[in-house]
């Protein structure tokens, strides 16, 4: 995981506040932020917005360290943004640190 | 670390098409070694044809450059022929020397013209049409030389032919048989053919053959002399009479050979570390000279190469095309008929249009189409699938959109579209997009074509369109979907093969199936866990657990995903049956949630569309309503008309039936959405004609019809049994769809699940075997009963945290 280069770390919540398999949302009003937690307990998080046609990617099926956007199926791996192959894109992802149970994210 | 080692001799398309399935089954596997006798990276052999024609040029039909043997860390020898290969030491050598160990060896040295052993065939300016180094011969040729003769009248020859004519060149056809292409064309369309290549200038000596073929002093052609002492003259002559497999390596190694390296179902030879795909081998005393039979091994040798051994391969169905632009043939299967078979015939010479349709036992065995091939890729499915004719017989002869489709599928064919022509209507995909995929990205399948494109990737009403256009575009190199597919890229299971799984061995969660079945992804994908989720809850209810993050978020939340991320929620109003208060409290609640839209559905309920996920469960609390389960896979609405109790015409009390049916089937999941409807006499204003169970009172009881469909292709239900009672209508409706339940595959409405197992089954299971009736009728009631309510579980606090963002922040 890439840190982030200054220390400003907002605590998001715990990693049992999150579905394994699932994802939780981040309010903000610079557009809501997609927390998901993969089968071994690593967390990530990425602006909850599908390259495609945006849709909501903290609907959508995870899989490995991938999530299936709801609205057309497009595959976001979750610890780069980058739509899997054949389609092209990217949404943006935000550092994340667990420490302790806890989750925290960097916003810079 | 050593990886074991693969080494494959052939740089062709069978051995490379190995790899890469090969590759994507297990990529770190095996240190992989090319040699390739040719100085060029595996070219697609059968677009040679385009390439003489002056069509397209070499690097059009690259398959995989230079730079992807690098990125796939693949060792490649260019231009080195292997000359022996050591079973006992497990190596190749190579022509320059080169050697290199193996522990599992690929041979794929495809296969040779067949040179008639006629005087003067060493001549120069005797050539054959084989590889790009032939096709630039041609073409050099062509461009000094007056008179070609092809010898040979087959799909090589004519092709040649024709390429060789475009280049101005005087040709002529020596064929030995009395039609062209007998193979592949039965006379009448050999005939036929044969008119429209002469307009094109080609002239034809058929019941021909050669005697010799005449030089002059400089050792070059000068003629042909055939078996009735006549001489043509000719300063090229190209050999197409046929290819025989390349054999001589594996013989001289003492693996056993016979008109083709021997291979048994998983195309491994008679070493079992040594296996052979392509024109190479002899697969059951078959050899196959097209590409698609050589990507059907190819799949299977990759499964085996990577230690998953679970494909066989058995044998190929073939279908064959010629590809010389402005000329449509098509044939597959056995075409010439025979003993004990039917033909419709279908002939319009003047038109040029033929058409032939070989019937055997109510199934379709071949087909040879000429002029007109737009549904050449639809027979050709009727016939690999081996379906039941029945009905279909009186309108197969007019083609695929005879038989009642609307809709993008129906009026639009692929050989007359325009580049600009939508084809798939719910991704917007015209037919040039997808053109131009399949040739710069080689693709072959209808899969592949998915991926790139997401034509038919949505709702898949135009995916035959898609095959036929793959058809058209590659030609014989097409791979057709094959019959039983695997749920998805995770496996190479089937859904049935799951299924069978789950019930026999008592699986009851994910893992189990993931472990079990050795599931290539840790825990599947968006396709494969919603489907074995319902196999789980399906087959072993009230034991195994609904897991929410398996299901596709409508079902996962209860209500319907919009476009914006918003939901709509629709309560249930059994039988479209609504009360005032009812009513007064939707709009309290529409106007309390500053909800933007309330609509009338199609299935007589009220919609209340654009409604925040947080605020779903307090509009389903303040509505105090049902689940109208407007989102699952599932149970949708019974849909009534208002029958007896006002209706002057009605026979029977049809919305009381409806609410009935619909109380019954309450929470109901199943592989697709369900719908029904109860008419109140056969004006049939509910329109149970076109849902999944549609009833209909007449005078003397209730007639009940299945697996009707009013979405993508318009099915019209088929009537199943006729009963007194509205209890029997219960007892046969919910048998049915248990039956369907149990038996069809995730997303198959009830119409594709009759149309796998056929209508007579049905009937056999639910309308004449009383006690099965009975025990799927009560299987039904044990799955249901305790079911509750979605939104009333998550009122009471079910999954809370769902609907609840973690609080905002800056």
């Amino acid at each position: 995981m890439n840190m982030p280069l200054t220390g400003n770390w907002t605590r998001a919540c715990e990693v049992e506040d999150i579905p394994r398999l699932g994802s939780r949302v981040l309010e903000r009003a610079a557009g809501n932020i997609a927390i998901f937690r993969n089968a071994q307990d690593q967390v990530f998080a990425l602006l909850d917005r599908c390259p495609h046609k945006a849709g909501a990617l903290s609907q959508g099926i995870v899989h490995g360290n991938a999530v299936t956007c709801p609205l057309h199926a497009w595959n976001i791996a979750l610890d780069t943004g980058h739509a899997c192959a054949p389609d092209e894109g990217c949404t943006q992802r935000f550092p994340i640190k667990v420490e302790g149970g806890e989750v925290f994210i960097s916003l810079d | 670390m050593n990886k074991p080692r693969l080494v494959v001799i052939g740089n062709g398309m069978a051995g490379i098409r190995t790899i890469e399935e090969l590759l994507a089954l297990a990529p770190d596997l095996y240190d992989i070694t090319v040699f390739g006798s040719e100085p060029h990276p595996n070219y697609n052999r059968i677009l040679l044809s385009p390439v003489l024609a002056g069509e397209q040029n070499f690097t059009d039909i690259v398959l995989n450059p230079l730079s992807w043997y690098e990125e796939s860390g693949i060792h490649l020898h260019l231009g080195k022929t292997i000359e022996r290969i050591e079973r006992n030491n497990r190596m190749v050598i190579a022509s320059d020397g080169t050697q290199v160990r193996y522990d599992r060896l690929l041979i794929a040295t495809g296969s040779s013209p067949f040179i008639l052993p006629v005087p003067g065939k060493d001549l120069k300016g005797v050539i054959t049409y084989r590889d790009i180094y032939d096709t630039e011969a041609m073409i050099e040729a062509a461009k000094v030389k007056q008179h070609a003769v092809v010898i040979g009248g087959g799909l090589l020859g004519l092709e040649a032919a024709n390429g060789l004519k475009l280049r101005g060149m005087d040709v002529t056809v020596v064929h030995l048989a009395e039609t062209l292409l007998e193979r592949q064309l039965d006379s009448t369309a050999g005939t036929l053919l044969q008119k429209s290549l002469e307009e094109r200038g080609l002239k034809f000596l058929l019941s021909t053959s050669t005697s010799a073929i005449l030089g002059n002093e400089a050792g070059e052609v000068a003629g042909l002399r055939f078996n009735d002492g006549s001489e043509i003259p000719a300063d090229l002559i190209v050999m197409a009479a046929g290819i025989r497999p390349n054999t001589t390596l594996a013989e001289s190694a003492g693996l056993h050979c016979n008109r083709g390296i021997i291979v048994n179902d998983t195309l491994q030879t008679f070493d079992p570390r040594i296996y052979a795909v392509g024109e190479c081998v002899s697969h059951r005393g078959v050899a196959y000279g097209l590409v698609a039979p050589l990507f059907e091994q190819a799949k299977v040798c990759a499964n085996h190469l990577a230690l998953m051994g679970i494909g066989t391969y058995k044998g190929s169905v073939l279908s064959t095309k010629l590809k010389v632009t402005g000329i449509d043939l098509f044939s597959a299967g056995d075409f010439l008929g025979g003993e004990g078979t039917e033909e419709i015939v279908l002939s319009d010479p003047a038109g040029g249009v033929y058409k032939k349709l070989v019937i055997k036992d109510d199934q379709l065995v071949g087909a040879c189409l000429y002029g007109d091939t737009a549904d050449g890729a639809w027979y050709f499915k009727l016939l690999r699938e081996g379906r039941k004719l029945g009905d279909l017989r009186d309108h197969i002869m007019f083609g695929e959109t005879s038989v009642g489709d609307v809709g993008v599928a129906g009026h639009n064919r692929a050989a007359t579209m325009a580049d600009t022509d939508e084809v798939c209507g719910c991704n917007g995909v015209c037919k040039g997009a997808i053109v131009k995929a399949i040739t710069e990205k080689g693709l072959f399948t209808l899969d592949e074509l998915k991926k790139h494109t997401k034509a038919a990737s949505s709702c898949g009403s135009c995916a035959g369109l898609c095959e036929q256009i793959l058809m058209s575009t590659v030609g014989t190199d097409f791979q057709a979907t094959p019959k039983t597919k695997a749920v998805c890229g995770c496996t190479d299971f089937s859904h049935d093969d799951v299924r069978r799984a789950i019930r026999e061995h008592k699986l009851l969660t994910h893992n189990a199936v993931f472990d079990f079945l050795e599931w290539r992804t840790p825990n599947g994908c968006a396709t494969c866990r919603p489907a074995i989720n319902y196999y789980l809850i399906s087959t072993w209810p009230r034991e195994a657990v609904d897991d929410p993050q398996s299901r596709f978020v409508n079902e996962r939340v209860h209500a319907n995903i919009q476009k914006d991320n918003t939901f709509s929620v629709v309560p249930q109003m059994k039988g479209g049956v609504t009360t005032p208060d009812e009513l007064r409290r939707i709009a309290d609640v529409a106007d309390k949630y500053h909800i933007p839209m309330v609509k009338v559905t199609g299935g007589q309920r009220i919609d209340l569309l654009g409604v925040k996920k947080e605020d779903l469960v307090n509009v389903w609390k303040d509505l105090g309503m049902k689940s109208g389960h407007a989102y699952g896979k599932s149970i949708r609405t019974v849909k009534t008309c208002v029958g007896a109790e006002f209706c002057r015409f009605g026979t029977q009390n049809s919305t009381q039936m409806g609410i009935d049916l619909e109380t019954m089937l309450a929470n109901m999941w199943s592989p697709h959405k369900v719908k029904l409807a109860v008419s109140g006499c056969p004006r049939n204003c509910a329109e149970a004609g076109i849902k999944d169970v549609g009833v209909i009172a007449v005078d003397s009881g209730w007639e009940l019809y299945v697996g009707g469909n009013g979405g993508i292709k318009t099915e019209v239900a088929q009537f199943l049994v006729k009963v007194r009672t509205s209890e029997e209508v219960k007892e046969y409706t919910a048998a049915f769809l248990q039956l369907y339940r149990e038996e069809a595959h995730y997303l198959d409405r009830t119409v594709h699940y009759l149309e796998r197992v056929g209508m007579e089954y049905v009937k056999k299971r639910v309308v004449d075997d009383e006690a099965g009736r009975r025990a799927l009728y009560e299987r039904l009631l044990y799955s249901l009963e305790g079911l509750a309510d979605p939104w009333e579980a998550r009122i009471g606090g079910v999954q809370q945290r769902e609907y609840i963002p973690i609080k905002a922040i800056a």
